[in-house]
Parts: C-alpha cells; structure tokens; sequence
C-alpha cells in the first residue's frame, strides 16, 4: 500500500551516510534558509512576488535568467573543483576521497549543470535584456510565455538539486549514452533524474526560442531592415533557430529513452532488436548545434562590445552576418565528429570530418572582422574588452585544436581522451563563459542602472584567464600522453605532476569566481557612485543605450525611427537623441501573471513523482497543470495601460538626469 | 503551449482576413479535399491489390505521399508565395531541410554502423 | 524580407511623428501569434523526423516476432485516414464560416470535427489493445517499440488537439468569434492540418511502405 502512495520514495533514498553529499546539501540549505531570512527581515516577500517572480518583463525575466545561470555556476564549479582535486589526489595510486560511483555523479552533473543550466540560461538571460531594447520593440512577443519559459527551465535546474540529497544523480556521462543508461545498468534514480529535468527545461528553452524568433521577425521598429539588426540581434536570431530546430531532436531522443526504461521499449536496448548507436547519433544531431546555440549569441556580444569601445562601426558587418548564417546551416551537418571512432568507415567519416573543417571558416571570418574592427580603433580597456580580447586568443587555440581532432585519423588516437577535455574547455570557457562575462559587465548598467567596479572585474579576468591556461594547458599534454577521461583513480607518477598543476589552475579560476562576487558586492555597496545616469555609460551605439538605465518598463516613451545600422550612434551623430516630445501616447503593457510560476510547480512535481513512480500524484500534478493553463486562457484582463501623464512623469525624470550630466 | 491571449501590443481591431495567414474558399477546400481522397486512394489500392512488386510500387506510394502533401500545404493551409507569408514560407523551408539531413542523415550514418559493426544482424531482406 | 510596409517619413526626427502613430500599431496581435504557434509546429515537424528516423532505422528489427506485413490491416487504416481527412475538410469549413460570422456553423462544424477526431483516436486505441494481446505489444522488439512510439506520438497530439477543440468550444460559447477567439481558430487549423500532413507520412512510410 505504502508503495503505490510513495512509488520507490523512501527514507533510505536520503544518503544520510555519506559526510561529502550531506555537508553539501546542509550547505545549501543553510544558504537558502538564510536567503529567506534576508528576505523576510527585509519584508520583501511580497515585492519578490509581485515585480519579480511573476513578472512578464523580458528585462527582470534577463536578470532572473542569469542569477539563476550564476547560481549554477557556483553548484558546476564545485563539481569541478571536487574532480580536480580527486584526480590530483588518487594519481599516485590512493583511492582519494571521492569513492568511484560518486565521482562518476559529479562528473555528470558537471556536465549537465554547466551546459543546461548555468550556459543556456545566462545566454537566454542577455538575450532577454538586450535583444528587445536593440530592436526597439516594447517587450517580447508572447511575454507570459517569457515567464513561464524561465520558470520551466528552473523546475529543471531544482530536480538536478533535488537529486543531491534525495536519491541520485545518474552516473552515465552527461549525454546518459545507452546501453550504459538503460534499466539493466542503471536501475537508480540517477537517470530518470537526467531525463526529466532535461526534458522540463527543454520544454521552456524550446518556447523560449519560438518566442525569441517572432520577436525579432515581427516586433522590430521602423525601419529596422534585416541589414541594419544590431549583430547580436542576428546571433541571437540564429541560435533561437537553431534552438527550435534542434531542441526537438533532444526531446523526442530522451523520450525514447525513457520509454524504453519505464516501458520495456527496445529503442536503444542491446536485446530485442534495440540499437544503442542510434542514440548516439540522434543526441549528437541535437548535440553539435546545441554547442552553436551557446556560441553565436557570444559572438553577437563580442561583436557589440569590440565595435562600442574602438569607437568604430563593426567591420565587415555584412560578412558577419553572413558567416553566422553559415554557420547556422552548417552546424546541422558535422555531428557525426563526435562519434568518428563508432565505426561508420571511411566514407562517412570523410564527409563529416571536411564539413568539420569548413564550418571552421566563417569562424574564422568572425576572427579577421574583430581584429580589423580593433586596428585604429581608439580602444578602451575596459572589462568587457579584456573579456573579448582573452576570448580571441583562446577561443582561436580552441578551434584551431578541433579542426585538429577534425581529421579522422587523429581523432581515432584523441578520442575521449583529455585532450578532447582540455579542447572543449578551451572553446567553451574561453568562448561561451568569456563572452557571458563579457555581456554581463557590458549590460549590467542596462539592467540594474549603475556600473561594476572595474578594478575587481579586471581582477577576475585576469583570475580566469590564467586559471584557464594553468588548468587546461596540462590536460592536452595528459591527453596526447594516453591519459583518458572520466578516471577516478590512477596510479602514474609522471601524469600526477599534471594533474597537481592543473588542481592548482581551478584554484585560480576560484580567486576569479570570488573576484566576481566581491565585484557585485562592492558595486551595489558603491552604487551612487558608479550610478548611470545617461544611460549610455560607455558611449553606445545601439537602442538599448538611448533610454533610461534602468529602462522603463515600457523601454521606448516612443517608438523610435530607424534610418541606418547603428542607428542611436547615428542619432547622436545626427543630434537628435534624446529630443524631448511635445506630448506623449497611452502604452499598452502586459499585466504580470503567476501562472508561469504555478504552472513549473506542477512541472517539477510532475517530474518529481515520475522519477519516484508516484503515479497517482504525476497524474494529478499534470492535469492540474493543464487545468491551470486552460482556466489562464480564459482570463481576458491580461493588460492595463500606462497614462501618457505616467510616461511623461518617468521620462522627465530621466531628461533631468541628462540634463545635469550635460 | 501556446500564447492564448497573444501579445499586449497592439490594441485596434483588424478584419479577419489580416492575421498574416491566407484563407480558402468552399470551392478551394472542396478541390483540396477531392485531390486529398485520389491520392489517398491511389496508393491504398496498389498496395492493396497487389498488383505490382514492391520495387515498384514503394517509389509511387513515396510520390503520391509526397504530392498529397503539397496538396495539403496549397489547399488546407494556404501556403503560397504571398508577401504576408514570407517568414512562414522562410521557417518551412528551414525546417524542410533540417527534416532532410535528420532524416537522411541519421539513414545514411546508422547504415554504414550496420554494416561495418553488427556483421551478421542485417534485418534479412 | 521586411515587415514594414508602409512609407516612412523622411528621415528628419528619430521617432515617429504622430501622424504615423498609427504605425506603431502596425505589430498586429493576430499575425505574431499565428507566426509564434507555425515556428512552434516547424519544431513539432523536426520531432516528428527524429521518431521517423528511428522508425526507419529500426523497422527491420522485429526481432524474431511479428512484422508489419503479418500485423497491419490496411482496410482499417483506410478508415482511419478517411476519418482525419474529413475532419480536416470540416475544419475547413469552420473556418469558411468563421469568416462569414455564422457563429453556430462554426460550432456546428467543430464538433463534427472533434467527433472525427475522437473516432480516429478510438479506432487506435483499438488497434494498440488489440496488438498488445496477440503479443505484439511495444516491448517485443525495436520495431514495434518504434511503431507504437510513432504512432502513439501522433494519436497524442490529435488527443490535444481534441481537448483544444473542447477549450476553443467554450471560448466561443463565453465570448462569441472575437478577434482572440479568431487567431486561436487560425493556430488551432494550422495544428489539425499539420497532424493531418503527418500522417500522410505515418501511412505512406509505415503501412503501405511496411505491407508492400
């Protein structure tokens, strides 16, 4: 009886045993029940509800996106810094102190944190700040779906949490391949963990795409040609695309899977006909553009911020526009270099590995455009240039080692080694995690109305830049050695040096990290100082620049005219920024909602009680969702206008402020 | 999901006939439907029947398939090369060659797997 | 390429004069939220490959057990067919009267529609019931897991389609063909269409591909 209430949910699913996981999880809990007390000391609780939580405003859901990304990015680092200091540890024949089948959780988490939950939600959060104020629009297309998209996405992000002190996570990768991940080898909890929340957070990405492209296709103001779209408005179409056009693949993959564990199905089983190779095939057609995703809206960044601080017009923006089309399409034809050494000879692998190599080149058109840009530009050192310049360098060595790995015949030596290791951090910290960096000190005086302190962002730069190379640079030499991925322990003096090196490159991407908190802190302690008055703090040149810091709700008293690329740096040039108007219009705006909210709680408990077989309860937790959806449907007093009076109240208040900054 | 109420933007009233899709007549349906049952029929009864190899009769079937597709797409979802419908038209044709490399892809990839790694466990032809 | 289509002023201001005021409500609700719901479908095509591949890719692995050719029944799936292709005819026409503001028509016809719709996905429960018991469920072999998959993802999406068709029903009820009520009769046309296109593909590549 106690079974069908409560599934396989147990008290023994607590691992109450093991001092590492429960001082982690009690760490956690700490955390938040501190949070919650700051909150309610500060009876904030229900400002949290009312502005935030149940906002539909694409600048507060940018800003929830990517605290949640930097959350993520403290839980995935700690998983880092535990494997480094594991393998430095059990290098010289020791055990460590991770035993093998926690290990092999923390690795997956790694992965999956890293790449789901800390990557897609800081690129959704700067697309969500920036994007609609670059086109001029007044918010996104569909903005509860922008919160519910948000909420969805952190459902997935509490049940990868919630797996840390109930039950497991799984231990097969962070791609769970089959047979590996099927009910016979792996009959925890760890994967269904996996699955669902990937599948919820894939559900809000996904709708968190459609809603991204019809921005930009429909929302954009007069004027605004597809030619004269601010680049990182063109990347960030590009990855939404390739989001929709990719997402699915994952979804209806992971689906298969699940299937075939709840159901007995044989899609990926080795008995009964089942093929285990198409799975491979499958996760990586979702795999390779996902790694695009990351990558194009941080080219968009990198492309913003290098033209704003040389104080040029981007060079070659048309080329730049085209490469990253190119890159769009060709991203969906190199999967298979993943899977080179699986055995589909020489043919196929041939095919994959020249595509590989070509999409190499509109890459490296990004390159040439960026440095053209900088050559007699008047350039500024800020933070977000260092960020970009750190990524130029070492996101060229990353590629340049993957168009390595490209040529069949080495991948069939480098394959899942640490040199595949050391490649892909090389690419995507030095590209994606640079490039997040680098949006989030050059957006922050958007989102929150004041600057960062500069001296502890060069700090932290300087902490990561570093850090990178001392962590990673070994790994290449461990991998081309013969050292492979995913030991627990080994016992090999000579790669033990190494490995104690690169130990000591995470400490430094540590002192980073810290630099970076301590940078929010004293920025928001020193805020009247580095207050953004104009709005325009460093001197911009696209329409998210031309309003108030922070923007208004409505973002544009006006819909402004767009006559060129470029267009507020062409609006100053022109002197006729920031006019005043003779008279202002009623706005329009979305009302906040908390359906998104409820909605993901319905989610998570979804996936909570299908992870645990709860049945009764995913039943009941999904047709209230659903219910809550419909009844949503019908409330029809989804918005309210804001009176011209208002409008001219907030933007006289802003005119006053440029005025004294005149 | 979608987005029921849709966005908050836009607040005057449009005709029916200005929400960016084009809409059919009786008569259109009527052709679309009539066209839909032969080529639904046509393959139905070839199989059916028997009448041919399966060498045969599989490539008709596949163009059949393919032309009541488009049949489907002129009449019944009224995709055409109008202005108004550009971005539609733009994210079918994306879709449509994503749809092809998955598809021919994945066929192409796990074909050569089959032969180079599961000797012996080709599906008997 | 672009969505402006009207004439813009010249140049002189960075924001629109008022005369063209009315421009700035030129983002008409309807027509981003029909684009919204086809991107959302063009996903909703790329799934459906992935589970077409697969079906491809494992058709031949039955396994030892039961083939396509000895457990499908093409008469019964004639039946099935002709029940979605007369729903999409009668939503149709729906939509033919929504424009014509025939408010019971429109009902009239939805209902036809959803009873099709509910008669197509009795008709596959029946055939999957039937299946199972003569052992041909979806844990016998690759092939029947990705058969059933296949076919039961899109008997899902019809299921949804019925309970939107239900929703719409007493949305039309509550508030007559309002201009929301319109642009959800659009995007939910676009969704019974769209799973009509399906399967053409699920009777061409599964039953008659698979009995030839």
């Amino acid at each position: 009886m106690m079974g069908d209430l409560v599934g396989k949910l147990s008290l023994d699913a607590i691992p109450l045993h093991q001092p590492i996981i429960m001082g982690a999880v009690g760490f956690m809990a700490l955390g938040g029940v501190g949070i919650a007390a700051l909150i309610t000391y500060f009876g904030f609780w229900r400002t949290l509800w009312s502005e935030w939580l149940t906002s539909v405003d694409h600048k507060k859901i940018g800003i929830m996106y990517i605290a949640l990304a930097m959350v993520m990015l403290l839980r995935g680092f700690s998983d880092a810094i535990m494997m480094r200091a594991q393998q430095a540890l059990a290098s010289t024949g020791g055990p460590g102190y991770l035993p093998p089948e926690h290990f092999d959780q923390v690795f997956t988490a790694h992965g999956v944190i890293m790449i789901f939950f800390m990557a897609m939600p800081f690129i959704v959060g700067l697309m969500n700040i920036a994007m609609p104020l670059q086109i001029g629009a007044r918010d996104v297309a569909f903005p509860y779906l922008n919160n519910l998209s948000f909420w969805l996405t952190t459902a997935g992000a509490l049940l990868v949490n919630i797996s840390l002190g109930v039950g497991e996570f799984a231990r097969t990768g962070w791609l769970a391949y089959p047979p590996l991940s099927e009910l016979a080898y792996s009959p925890g909890v760890g994967v269904d963990y996996y699955i669902w929340a990937l599948q919820i957070a894939g559900v809000g990405t996904l709708l968190s795409g459609v809603n991204m492209i019809t921005t930009i296709l429909k929302m954009r103001a007069p004027g605004m040609t597809p030619m004269r779209m601010p680049v990182f408005t063109w990347t960030a179409l590009c990855a939404n695309m390739l989001i929709v056009a990719a997402f699915p693949i994952l979804t209806a993959t992971l689906a298969m899977l699940s299937l075939d564990r709840y159901f007995g199905m044989h899609f990926f089983t080795n008995t009964a006909g089942g093929n285990p190779m198409m799975y491979v095939n499958l996760i990586w057609a979702w795999g390779h553009p996902e790694v695009y995703i990351l990558i194009l809206p941080c080219f968009g960044v990198f492309s913003e911020v290098i033209a704003t601080f040389s104080r040029k017009q981007l060079f070659g923006y048309t080329s730049m526009v085209y490469a990253t089309i190119c890159i769009t399409v060709l991203s969906f034809i190199v999967w298979l270099h993943h899977f080179f050494t699986m055995g589909s000879g020489a043919d196929v692998n041939a095919f994959f590995g020249i595509t590989t190599m070509i999409i190499s080149i509109p890459t490296g058109v990004k390159i040439f455009n960026w440095l053209f840009t900088m050559y007699r530009g008047r350039v500024r050192f800020t933070t977000p240039v260092l960020w970009t310049i750190g990524f130029m360098i070492t996101f060229t060595i990353g590629g340049m080692t993957g168009v390595l790995m490209a040529v069949p015949p080495a991948d069939f030596v480098l394959h899942n080694s640490l040199f595949l290791i050391a490649h892909f951090h090389n690419a995507i910290i030095g590209g994606v995690v640079f490039g997040c960096m680098a949006g989030f000190s050059y957006w922050f005086p958007k989102a929150f109305g004041f600057t960062l302190d500069e001296r502890l962002g060069k700090i932290s730069f300087w902490c990561w830049f570093i850090g990178f190379y001392v962590a990673f640079m070994p790994l290449y030499a461990l991998g081309l050695m013969g050292m492979t991925r995913r030991l627990d322990h080994l016992d090999n003096p000579v790669w033990h040096v190494y490995l104690v090196v690169a130990m000591g490159g995470a400490l430094i991407i540590m002192c980073g990290i810290a630099a970076q908190l301590a940078q929010i802190a004293v920025s928001v302690r020193d805020r009247a100082a580095l207050r953004d008055l104009t709005g325009d703090p460093w001197n911009g040149r696209t329409l998210e620049w031309s309003v108030a810091s922070p923007a208004p709700a409505y973002n544009f008293a006006r819909t402004p005219l767009v006559t060129s690329r470029d267009a507020y740096w062409d609006m100053k040039r022109r002197g006729v920024a920031h006019r005043p108007f003779a008279a202002y219009r009623p706005i329009h705006m979305p009302r906040n909602t908390g359906t998104g909210v409820i909605v993901s709680a319905f989610a998570a408990i979804l996936g909570f009680a299908l992870i645990w077989h709860i049945w009764w309860l995913a039943i009941a937790a999904f047709v209230a969702a659903v219910a809550v959806a419909i009844a949503h449907s019908f409330n029809e007093h989804g918005d309210y206008t804001v009176s011209p009076d208002a409008v001219a109240r907030t933007e006289d208040v802003y005119l006053e402020q440029l005025a004294s900054q005149a | 999901m979608h987005e029921p109420r849709g966005p908050l933007i836009a607040t005057t009233a449009h005709g029916p006939s200005d929400d960016g899709a084009a809409h059919g007549s009786v008569q259109s349906y009527l052709t679309g439907f009539l066209l839909s049952v032969v080529l639904t029929f046509v393959p139905f009864a070839l199989v059916m029947s028997g009448a041919a190899p399966a060498a045969t009769i599989i490539p008709i079937c596949v163009a059949l398939g393919v032309a009541q597709i488009v049949v489907h797409l002129v009449y019944f979802l009224h995709m055409n090369g109008a202005s108004t419908q550009s971005w539609n038209m733009a994210a079918f044709v994306f879709t449509l060659l994503i749809v092809a490399i998955l598809v021919a892809g994945s066929l192409w990839v796990m074909a050569h797997l089959d032969v180079n790694m599961m000797p012996g466990m080709m599906p008997a032809e | 390429m672009n969505v402006q289509t009207h004439p813009l002023p010249v140049a002189t201001a960075p924001f629109l004069p008022d005369a063209f005021e009315g421009v700035e409500e030129h983002h008409d609700a309807g027509a981003i939220t029909t684009l919204g719901f086809w991107i959302y479908l063009m996903s909703d095509c790329i799934l459906f490959a992935a589970l077409f591949a697969s079906f491809a890719v494992l058709r031949g692995a039955t396994a030892g057990g039961l083939s396509g050719r000895e457990i499908f029944s093409l008469p019964y799936v004639a039946v099935e067919t002709a029940c979605l292709l007369v729903s999409s005819f009668t939503y149709g026409m729906a939509m033919i009267s929504a424009e014509h503001e025939r408010q019971a028509w429109v009902l009239r016809w939805l209902g036809l529609t959803l009873l099709l719709g509910v008669t197509f996905v009795g008709m596959e429960i029946h055939e999957f019931v039937k299946l199972i018991a003569d052992g041909a469920g979806p844990d016998r072999s690759g092939f029947l897991s990705a058969f059933f998959t296949l076919l039961g993802t899109h008997g899902l999406h019809v299921t949804s389609g019925i309970v939107w068709m239900g929703v719409l029903i007493a949305h039309v009820l509550r508030r007559g063909l309002t201009e929301a009520n319109r642009t959800r009769l659009m995007c939910l046309s676009l969704f019974w269409h769209f799973l009509d296109i399906v399967w053409i593909g699920v009777f061409t590549v599964v039953y008659l591909m698979g009995v030839a």
